[in-house]
């Protein structure tokens, strides 16, 4: 049953992200490009919970590198978009350099 | 459920509601920037919260956050705007990698898994490896250490085929008995890093705006699949959001290409430069000094900069803006002309004519621009070519015949910067270059933009 529960929230949620997404002017795709790229990091929760104190330690190992991995893609992501954005400007506010 | 993890589902789904207003408000530049910090505290808070559930080992973890942050950070400041396709590339890999690895875990942790949960952790490892090794090709190719043009091998789609059947039947035994077949397990890890090289080193650089965005939907797809393995709500929800959105942008560059994905994927475009190289466009360029260009911009009361991949080999966003502020102190109205596929990712123009300060009001789309082509007295075409080709309408014939291109052959001048007389990527000579309304100014982007200021700054 949880199996049929948890199919029913991911079909909703495509449905949901296309029509989010597809509002999303041209000049804005790289932006969030790698603002969803960092959204996609959310795998770290599952990193972090694949780390228990039972664990062995080859699993423990693994975890730790998904650890690792999923951080540098969240944290990475998510800097980077803001280097990004904050460089969209309008004129008044923009000026030349 | 104990009370502590209802508590965790519930701050999830106020983290899901952060992430989805924050892609909402992503979608106006105005409001981007704050959408994005707070997906971003979405994430923070999904990540203290899961911190509270029990018997979690805190030494690994924090060293492993540590790590990652460290790395994340130096990289995410370091790395310059015309970089960005990569950087993004390599990002999306790791997430990739991670959903691989999560999956892994938790298989050599409880390996006795019912037929569903199997089912999805192979799915995890194998769209997890995909999207690592696909995003690491894709990330050579764009920083060169890979040729970037598509590498195409003897039986290629046959070995495709033989890797998607393995996958398939592996899926299936793993999933009969999960406990018993970890040596099935290990396959599916390795053909699924395999397939990931094999299926991205066809596709040449300039479809590498396709192949990210659906690189950038699969992380997704296997954070969504993680979630599936370890029942997380919150995995599936945002992994679904980035996945649907890789495939919404998926889409549009495609159509911008007028191609399907699938010849995008299979069809190795831009290996062959196309033989029939002396039938095409034939005639007399008519070169033209930057003393000439001067005169012509000068002039001129509406210039429209069209930028293509050369602008950002050339690094020349700042030096084009620089001309466009003298132009526009000259009484000239300037606009910026952008293909959606022109660079390497979606949206690569836009990011570094906002890097060098360009407001986002002067950016023109394609459709907004062509209707008044006819209007704008000069065009000037920077490091862009299948883009502005006329063979896209006029030319049945042509490889890239049905794209929509920004139809500069239609302004009452154009001048092209290029550094020779080469084809562009689609390998198709462009008959723009030999058209009469059409100048050719030769030369390094950035050098010949640096001449044409200078002449300005002498001239005034």
């Amino acid at each position: 049953m949880e199996a049929v529960f948890l199919t029913f929230v991911f079909v909703l949620t495509i449905f949901l992200g296309f029509e989010l997404i597809s509002k999303v002017p041209s000049t804005l795709h790289t932006p969030l490009m790698s603002g969803s790229n960092a959204i996609s990091g959310i795998t770290l929760i599952g990193a972090l919970a694949t780390l228990k104190t039972e664990h062995t330690n080859f699993a423990i190992a693994l975890g730790t590198l998904a650890v690792i991995f999923a951080t540098i893609n969240v944290v990475g992501g998510y800097a980077v978009t803001d280097r990004m954005l904050e460089m969209f400007k309008k004129k008044d506010k923009g000026g030349a350099k | 459920m104990s009370s502590v993890q209802i508590g965790i589902n519930f701050a999830y789904i106020i983290s899901a509601i952060m992430f989805i207003i924050g892609l909402k408000m992503l979608s106006s530049p105005v409001t981007a920037r704050r959408g994005n910090l707070l997906s971003a505290l979405g994430m923070l808070l999904a990540i203290v919260v899961t911190l509270f559930a029990q018997g979690l080992d805190y030494k690994w973890i924090i060293l492993g956050i540590v790590i990652g942050s460290v790395i994340g950070i130096i990289t995410a400041y370091k790395v310059a705007m015309t970089s960005m396709p990569e950087m993004v590339a390599l990002f999306n890999g790791f997430g990739g990698l991670s959903s691989l690895l999560v999956a892994w875990a938790e298989y050599y942790q409880y390996p006795d898994m019912s037929v569903f949960i199997a089912t999805v952790a192979a799915l995890s490892v194998f769209i997890g490896g995909v999207t690592f090794t696909g995003s690491m090709i894709a990330f050579g190719k764009l920083n060169g250490s890979i040729p970037s043009k598509a590498v195409i091998f003897k039986g290629q789609h046959i070995i495709n085929a033989a890797f998607l059947l393995i996958i398939i039947v592996a899926t299936g035994l793993f999933a009969m008995d999960a406990a018993a077949t970890y040596w099935v397990f290990l396959i599916i890890v390795a053909v699924a890093l395999a397939f990931g090289v094999t299926s991205v080193i066809p596709i040449g650089g300039a479809d590498m705006p396709v192949v990210i965005s659906l690189l950038n939907s699969y992380s997704g797809l296997a954070a969504c699949a993680a979630g599936f393995v370890i029942s997380n709500n919150i995995l599936i929800v945002a992994g679904a959001l980035v996945g649907a959105s890789g495939i919404v942008l998926t889409k549009i560059m495609c159509k911008a290409m007028n191609r399907s994905l699938a010849n995008v994927l299979f069809s190795g475009f831009g290996s062959t430069t196309h033989a029939a190289s002396g039938d095409g466009p034939q005639g007399e360029t008519r070169p033209a000094s930057a003393e000439d260009v001067y005169y012509i911009l000068e002039a001129a009361d509406s210039v429209a900069f069209v930028p293509g991949y050369g602008l950002a080999v050339a690094q020349a966003q700042h030096v084009t803006k620089e001309l466009g502020d003298l132009l526009e102190a000259n009484g000239t109205e300037v606009m910026y002309a952008i293909h959606p596929v022109a660079g390497r990712m979606p949206g690569h123009m836009n990011v570094l004519l906002a890097e060098a300060n360009v407001p986002y009001d002067q950016l023109v789309e394609m459709d907004d621009i062509n209707p008044r082509m006819e209007s704008i007295d000069v065009c000037v075409v920077i490091g862009a070519n299948d883009v502005v080709n006329p063979a896209a309408i006029q030319d049945e014939n042509s490889p890239i015949y049905g794209m929509p291109i920004i139809e500069t052959f239609r302004a009452k001048t154009v001048i092209v910067l290029k550094r020779s007389m080469n084809p562009g990527f689609a390998g198709i000579q462009n008959a723009l270059f030999y058209a009469e309304n059409t100048r050719m100014y030769f030369g390094d982007a950035k050098s010949s933009l640096q001449a044409l200021v200078a002449e300005f700054k002498s001239g005034n």
